[in-house]
């Protein structure tokens, strides 16, 4: 037996948005009687054991009805395994799926509810839209295959297609798409038959750099308008900040850290964790310039998606981009903050070092990293309770938009 | 040798070496000159009559009638049979997918004596059906369409698995989980994404249905009207009347050139 998965209470949630308004959904996770809300209506409750090559896939995940989480980890760590497992493409050997109320996999009683049936929608790397129809066409595919008239099928399609912002590429087929308009079709297509889950692979990992944000935007409102439940897949930090309300990070076949996405990543107790969140950052709401953090310090930076002015936000930075001085610079970095060194990190070819608040000095950079070479530590010649300055310009700052 | 001008506002091409010209000609020749001789050789002053006597007329309507309805067959049996052989995981698939490209490699009479073992009536299903239902099948004209579906099936068979195998099954997995049943899927998503695979693949078929020889003489015999097919004429007439075989062997040609310009700008313009 499995030691229950220990959930975190829910606030009243943003479930059920303006174009849904007669779904409110009750908010304890936990109801009167004591089963789990998820077990009961929409959300899922997984617990996947399967040995795949040199490891076993072992875990339990939970998504609340409306709670979008991502699973972080290297390759090879079992995501796969687990997203198929979950969308019915792949039959492990001890699982138990139960979504919405309805058992989809349970290999003690035999259990098995074909992928078609599952209403579990996939959107992965790839758009791989049908070549053969329109981009109208594919996104009715899924509304007609549930029964819905040509016609219904089609109004619908054009809606989603709306949605995600590409109404005049209704005609076009897949072969005349961009990367980022072909996902965007694909995101429409996939939300058009309402899943009761939906699964992301690594949805923005084959758009360029240019593309993502917009479509990584695109598919957080649409997921946040719909409140669809959803588990994400990615490597991408920023993936797991924009979208998820709730991180879950995989190693070797094993769940090694779990939490709400600001809390683990500015806190990893993981190696892996620490590895892919080395990054800083920093919670607030967005302003003109950068972000505004509680205490109404302001971190210059970049809006990268479509982020508005008084929206909960992150301030994202590399550790790398931090510099570090004796005493205040004068140039052009926009963010130039006192801290107290709290503590020095060798890691390889550099040391990070980690900062605390200085006695008067704003109290965001707790926990901020700075990536600085040996040489460089020596020059300076620091400890732990020196007071230091750390300077990051403003173009090193992304800011993104930040779930509630 | 020649060099392909540069296309002024186009990319640039890469030159071929030399030693890739020479036999592309060599075999080209093969392939073109015996076609221009015949055309040479043709009795043209007599063409018009040469092709329209009655055994010409009846040949070419029954090799054209036993044809369509032997690719329809095909298309019929060879269809799931590329499906099973692509998608399915039955244990010794290798050995089956051979015997079902046995046709490539045999001789046509060899595959017609097979067949005429079986189903003639002394072979073991052509006794019983010769005994419950009354029903003779050599030299009748469903022995030309069984030969020629013997014959021209594995073309339509090995052209679809290819298609069915380069598409993958990413599409369906992807409609799957769009609430699609496995026939729903398919239906509207496998067989259109290999639609180019499964025209090219029927009209081998009927090119190889329309050129069957071996197979049809050995199994159904040389009849007028029944199952005497234009290249069994062909072959009788070029043993007395030279004149009349080269004509109706240009109008094989003829035909064999319309069905593939027909499908290549189908090709080009229809599904992609």
């Amino acid at each position: 037996m499995r030691p229950p998965i220990r959930r975190r209470p829910r606030a009243f949630d943003r479930a059920g948005g303006p174009d849904r308004p007669g779904e409110g959904r009750p908010s304890p996770a936990v109801s009167s009687d004591g089963a789990p809300r998820s077990e009961r209506d929409g959300g899922l409750r997984a617990r996947v054991t399967t040995r795949r090559g040199g490891f076993t896939l072992d875990v339990a995940v939970e998504v609340a009805p409306g709670e979008v989480v991502a699973v972080l980890g290297p390759n090879g760590s079992g995501k796969s395994t687990l997203l198929g497992t979950l969308a019915g493409l792949y039959t492990p050997e001890d699982a138990r799926v139960v979504l919405g109320g309805r058992t989809l996999t349970d290999t003690a009683s035999g259990v098995a509810v074909p992928a078609h049936r599952r209403r579990v929608g996939l959107l992965s790397q790839q758009a791989l839209l049908f070549p053969h129809l329109t981009a109208r066409d594919n996104v009715a595919f899924g509304p007609r295959c549930a029964g819905r008239g040509r016609r219904e099928a089609l109004a619908a399609a054009r809606e989603r297609l709306a949605d995600v912002g590409v109404a005049e590429l209704e005609g076009r087929r897949p072969a005349e798409l961009s990367g980022g308009q072909a996902q965007r079709v694909a995101i429409a297509r996939a939300l058009a038959v309402e899943p009761d889950l939906l699964l992301l692979d690594e949805p923005f990992a084959a758009l360029d750099v240019d593309a993502a944000p917009a479509v990584r935007s695109v598919l957080r409102r649409a997921v946040r308008r719909r409140g669809q439940t959803t588990l994400l897949v990615t490597h991408d930090v920023v993936d797991a900040v924009v979208l998820a309300d709730r991180l879950v990070v995989l190693a070797e076949g094993r769940i090694v850290e779990q939490g709400p996405t600001a809390e683990v990543l500015a806190r990893p107790r993981s190696a892996f964790a620490a590895r892919i969140a080395g990054l800083d950052l920093v919670t607030g709401t967005a302003a003109e310039t950068g972000l505004t953090t509680p205490e109404g310090a302001v971190v210059h930076g970049l809006a990268s998606a479509e982020v508005e002015a008084g929206e909960p936000a992150v301030a994202v930075f590399p550790p790398s981009a931090v510099s570090v001085h004796r005493h205040r610079p004068d140039g052009s970095p926009r963010n130039v903050v006192p801290v107290r060194l709290a503590a020095l990190e060798p890691q390889g070819e550099i040391v990070r070092l980690r900062a605390a608040a200085a006695p008067g000095g704003p109290p965001w950079v707790e926990g901020i990293a700075a990536d600085v070479t040996p040489a460089a530590v020596a020059e300076l010649g620091v400890g732990p309770g020196d007071d230091l300055w750390f300077a990051v310009k403003a173009t090193e700052v992304a800011v993104h938009p930040r779930r509630r | 040798m020649t060099r392909a001008r540069p296309a002024r506002g186009g990319p640039v091409s890469l030159a071929l070496p030399w030693p890739v010209w020479v036999p592309a000609v060599a075999g080209f020749g093969l392939i073109a000159v015996p076609v221009a001789g015949l055309v040479v050789r043709t009795n043209w002053p007599d063409f018009g009559a040469l092709i329209t006597t009655d055994a010409a007329l009846d040949a070419l309507w029954l090799s054209l009638q036993t044809g369509l309805v032997s690719t329809a067959l095909c298309l019929l049996l060879g269809t799931p049979l590329a499906l099973v052989l692509a998608r399915s995981d039955l244990p010794g698939l290798p050995v089956l997918r051979s015997i079902v490209l046995l046709p490539l490699v045999l001789p046509p009479v060899v595959g017609g004596l097979t067949l005429l073992f079986l189903l003639g009536r002394t072979g073991p299903v052509g006794q019983l059906l010769d005994a419950w239902f009354g029903i003779t099948v050599p030299f009748s004209t469903a022995a030309v369409v069984i030969a020629q579906t013997f014959v021209a099936m594995p073309f339509l068979v090995v052209s679809l698995e290819g298609a069915l195998r380069t598409a993958g099954e990413r599409y369906e997995v992807v409609a799957a989980t769009l609430g699609a049943s496995p026939l729903t899927a398919l239906r509207r998503v496998t067989l259109p994404v290999v639609l180019p695979g499964l025209v090219s693949g029927a009209v081998l078929a009927f090119a190889r249905a329309l050129g069957e020889f071996g197979a049809t003489i050995a199994f159904a015999g040389n009849l007028q009207g029944t199952t005497q097919t234009l290249p069994l004429l062909i072959y009788i007439q070029s043993q007395n009347d030279l004149d009349g075989a080269v004509a109706m062997s240009l109008v094989l040609v003829v035909v064999a050139v319309l069905v593939i310009v027909a499908t290549r700008t189908r090709d080009v313009s229809g599904v992609r």
